[in-house]
């Protein structure tokens, strides 16, 4: 829950870069339209949540997911959003797929050390029993020279 | 299209901050919950909405050949695209304040007028 009313805001800077970069190089934005289209941008979200939410509870979903989303848009008159969302969808899901075999992958050398690292332990233990045998072989010959 | 990019220079899918956009969606009573996939879907349209709102105000707007987007180029895209109709109410087209204070003068006026009129029509119900 937003405990004050500017926790409702989006970032300025990230706003006005996002401006910039949509308009041609050299156009100048007044603070005032800055300023209304973050505004804007609120609104807008609202807006879309209370959209998404309508087709949730029509599905009988009390969480709201990706394709409430997109039904949205097209009841917003957004459609040209549709087709650029579902490929940033696309590029999620391979993202986080990715993310997911990176931690198995990591997971799995974890694994795969601590295996190594009991074997060398072991291996070490072998090497002291074979010394404790070389030294009783010696006194074992020790003993056959004093016999 | 815009894309972010986090400290380690990697593209970011998405530029705006998701636990904003979280709050804010959150701030409608009626949402319980959202999933992560809605949380970025939106975040996202967002964006494209404030290419979108810029480049068509731009576009349409009165600034093209000084290359500057202002407010006005804004409100007037709120007033008149339908698809932008929803900012009407926060985009409100400016006004000076003699102009208002003159539209307010009128407005009296013509109530007055009613009055009078009803005032009329109160007095001839007392006569008949």
């Amino acid at each position: 829950m937003a405990e004050r009313p500017e926790d409702l805001n989006l970032p300025n800077a990230v706003i006005t870069r996002i401006i910039k970069e949509a308009l041609p190089d050299g156009v100048n934005i007044s603070k005032e339209a800055r300023s209304a289209i973050s505004r804007a941008a609120s609104v807008f979200v609202l807006y879309a949540t209370s959209c998404a939410n309508n087709f949730a509870m029509k599905g009988k979903r009390k969480t709201l997911n990706a394709s409430d989303v997109l039904s949205a848009m097209e009841e917003m008159e957004f459609q040209r959003f549709v087709a650029p969302l579902k490929e940033a969808l696309e590029a999620y899901r391979r993202e986080q797929r990715g993310k997911k075999e990176a931690s198995e992958q990591k997971k799995k050398d974890k694994d795969r050390k601590t295996d190594s690292e009991e074997q060398d332990k072991s291996r070490e233990e072998d090497n002291d029993e074979e010394e404790e045998r070389l030294e009783e072989d010696e006194q074992n010959e020790e003993e056959e020279v004093d016999n | 299209m815009v894309v972010g990019r986090d400290k380690c220079g990697e593209q970011r899918l998405v530029s705006l901050p998701l636990s904003r956009i979280r709050v804010i969606m959150k701030s409608s009573p009626e949402v319980s919950s959202i999933n992560q996939e809605a949380l970025v879907l939106t975040a996202k349209a967002t964006e494209l909405f404030v290419q979108y709102l810029a480049t068509y105000s731009y576009r349409h707007g009165s600034g093209k050949e000084k290359k500057a987007l202002t407010y006005h180029d804004l409100s007037n895209t709120a007033e008149e695209s339908e698809t932008f109709q929803f900012l009407a109410d926060i985009l409100p087209k400016k006004i000076l304040a003699s102009k208002y204070l003159k539209m307010l003068k009128e407005q009296k006026q013509e109530e007055e007028e009613e009055e009078e009129n009803s005032n009329d029509d109160e007095s001839d119900e007392a006569e008949s």
